[in-house]
């Protein structure tokens, strides 16, 4: 009787609750394989994400002693390059002249700066567009139509808080994390 | 393999029979390439272009695994193993390295004149549709590679087009600068993005080279097209391919070949940018930054998207147009339904096509120059345009022109010399 019953499984025939068990053989081997499968794809995905020692340079140091109101610094955070503006009493003031309802991505300069740094500018000097770095930082360089950053790659303008006004760019230049660790240094990551 | 008169590989030698006899590649190699595959007699000089495409995929096989041996894909060491040590110590990789730069430049000449063929001959008509998309993968995969390739020296065009293309992907909402970060491994192009481009350059071509199989292949069961479009009838329509289109390709090989020589020789650098010779720098951008000349077009349509547009930014809708007006061509078998596939008896079809032409010379004009307002404006007429040709006037063009008699067979095309005289009776 239970010979009878085995080869009936074995060959195929529909057990009592309708499945047999064969397929019950096929379902799990082939999701175990799979499973198997997609578990083996995630070493050779995640590879490809920054390494520990490419996220070891998170933080970065700048002493902003030596920049005076007018200049800028170009200084570097996760190999990306990083602008330190100490912006005059005009530019806060033009920035701060901007209506809200103007801007492709609505900031206040203040959003922007931290509380009692109002003239510390800091952004990422990467265009939001396609990642070029964008000109005016340096001395002489063109600084654009709204006294801030213009990329030279596809003609984005950006204004004094560092704004997207005019170009293909979608976005502000970002502002990364940073803390004042004293009155001179800042603490970019 | 695809004509009943096609003649059987008959092993000559008792070597070749025993070979044959276990592994049937000589038999695979002469019905494919040799006497035993019947090609169309009337194909004109547009037809040596593939067999070019397949001669400078070799070249750039050959003289990229050469350079790999002398090439360190180290964000210090990278540029000095080019531009010293290849260029001047190396035995000869002067040569290889020139030979290498623009036997890209040539292979997307000959591709160009390939594709261009084909839209105007209709190649991608039924029964070959699967040709044609399978030319368009291998199309993608060349730019892929060619787009890696140029990072490889790490110059300033090198790390600065990286940082551009893999920018692309960060105009997608939420993923895009997730999926940025893993492409490149790191918050900008640096060493972990070098090697794994790398080691992609490397790999890439021997998949094009797999998926030009699969091309030849599935050309091979309809047989090649021809000038007329119209299809093979019997065996006077046909020679076989060896000795006739061997030796007419070789000898267009020889002359292209020239050209490209006369290039690599005398002016190695007039396809490149003076920019790629200044090292990579993070910190600055070059004032004008543009992608090598065989991408221009699709930058310029790029570029064109300067206005948001419903819910999606400028930068999304220059990435979307940019792979959009290639994804579209995927699509060009059942956007052109006309019958008739040689633009030679299609009148209308013929003056638009030119029209397309002239568009994409002047999109690669466009994307190649400095943004200028008058230029970006060109630009986006002619963006406009290229999208208009295939989604619109193509389909209507199709559906409403009166086309021009064909001719009743290749032969006769080729006996009377002119498909509107009356039939001639052929002898023997």
């Amino acid at each position: 009787m239970a010979t009878t019953k085995a080869s009936a499984a074995v060959t195929g025939e529909t057990g009592v609750d309708g499945v047999r068990r064969r397929d019950f053989l096929n379902v799990a081997a082939v999701s175990f394989a799979g499973v198997g499968t997609v578990a083996a794809l995630v070493p050779l995905v995640v590879q490809m994400s920054p390494s520990a020692d490419v996220l070891a340079l998170s933080t970065t140091e700048v002493d902003i002693s030596k920049v005076q109101p007018g200049q800028g610094i170009k200084t570097q955070w996760r190999k990306q390059p990083v602008f330190v503006r100490n912006l005059t009493p005009k530019e806060i003031q033009e920035a701060n002249a901007v209506s809200l309802s103007d801007l492709r991505d609505p900031e206040t300069l203040a959003q922007r700066t931290k509380p009692g740094h109002a003239n510390w500018l800091i952004t990422l000097g990467v265009c939001t567009h396609l990642g070029c770095v964008p000109l005016g930082i340096g001395e002489g360089e063109n600084k654009g139509p709204y006294g801030g950053y213009f990329c030279p790659c596809h003609g984005s303008m950006y204004d004094t808080a560092a704004r997207i006004r005019q170009g293909p760019a979608p976005k502000n230049l970002a502002v990364p994390e940073y803390k004042f660790t004293s009155p001179t240094t800042v603490q970019i990551g | 393999m695809s004509f009943s008169w096609a003649k059987p590989y008959e092993p000559k030698h008792p070597v070749m029979r025993w070979l044959d006899e276990r592994l049937p590649l000589p038999r695979l190699v002469y019905g494919a390439i040799g006497g035993g595959y019947p090609v169309p007699r009337n194909l004109n000089y547009f037809w040596n272009f593939g067999v070019l495409a397949g001669i400078f995929l070799m070249i750039q096989i050959i003289t990229g695994i050469v350079l790999a041996m002398h090439y360190y894909a180290t964000a210090d060491g990278a540029f000095n193993s080019v531009n010293q040590l290849i260029m001047r110590d190396v035995n000869a990789g002067w040569l290889l390295r020139y030979a290498h730069m623009n036997g890209a430049s040539f292979f997307f000449i000959v591709v160009y004149i390939h594709i261009f063929r084909g839209l105007y001959y209709g190649s991608y008509k039924a029964p070959r549709e699967l040709v044609w998309m399978l030319g368009l993968v291998i199309y993608l995969l060349m730019m892929a590679t060619a787009f890696m390739g140029y990072v490889l020296p790490w110059g300033q065009m090198s790390y600065w087009g990286a940082q551009v293309i893999t920018g692309f992907f960060s105009a997608f909402p939420v993923v895009g600068e997730p999926i940025r970060v893993w492409l490149l491994g790191g918050y900008a192009p640096d060493q972990a993005a070098l090697t794994r481009f790398f080691s992609l350059h490397y790999l890439l071509p021997f998949v094009i080279a797999g998926v030009v199989i699969l091309h030849i292949w599935s050309l091979h069961i309809p047989g090649s097209g021809n000038p007329t479009g119209v299809d093979v009838k019997d065996e006077k329509d046909t020679l076989p391919f060896h000795p006739f289109y061997t030796a007419k390709d070789g000898w267009f090989a020889g002359a292209f070949l020239l050209v490209y020589a006369l290039v690599t020789f005398y002016v190695p650098n007039y396809l490149g940018h003076p920019d790629n010779y200044i090292p990579a720098n993070a910190l600055a951008t070059p004032a004008h930054i543009v992608p090598e000349w065989y991408f221009w077009p699709f930058y310029a349509i790029l570029r064109s998207c300067t206005f948001n547009l419903f819910w999606i930014d400028a930068k999304l809708w220059g990435v979307l147009a940019m792979f959009g007006s290639i994804l579209l061509l995927f699509f060009l078998p059942w956007l052109d339904k006309s019958p008739v596939r040689s633009g030679n008896y299609r009148p209308v079809f013929k003056r638009f096509f030119w029209l397309l032409v002239i568009d994409v010379i002047i999109l690669g004009y466009v994307g190649g120059a400095p943004i200028v307002w008058w230029r970006t404006a060109l630009g986006q007429v002619a963006a406009a345009y290229y999208f208009l040709h295939f989604l619109v006037i193509l389909p209507l063009v199709s559906a409403f022109e009166t086309t021009d008699p064909l001719p009743n067979s290749i032969s006769e095309s080729v006996l009377s010399g002119d498909a509107a005289e009356p039939p001639v009776a052929v002898a023997g």
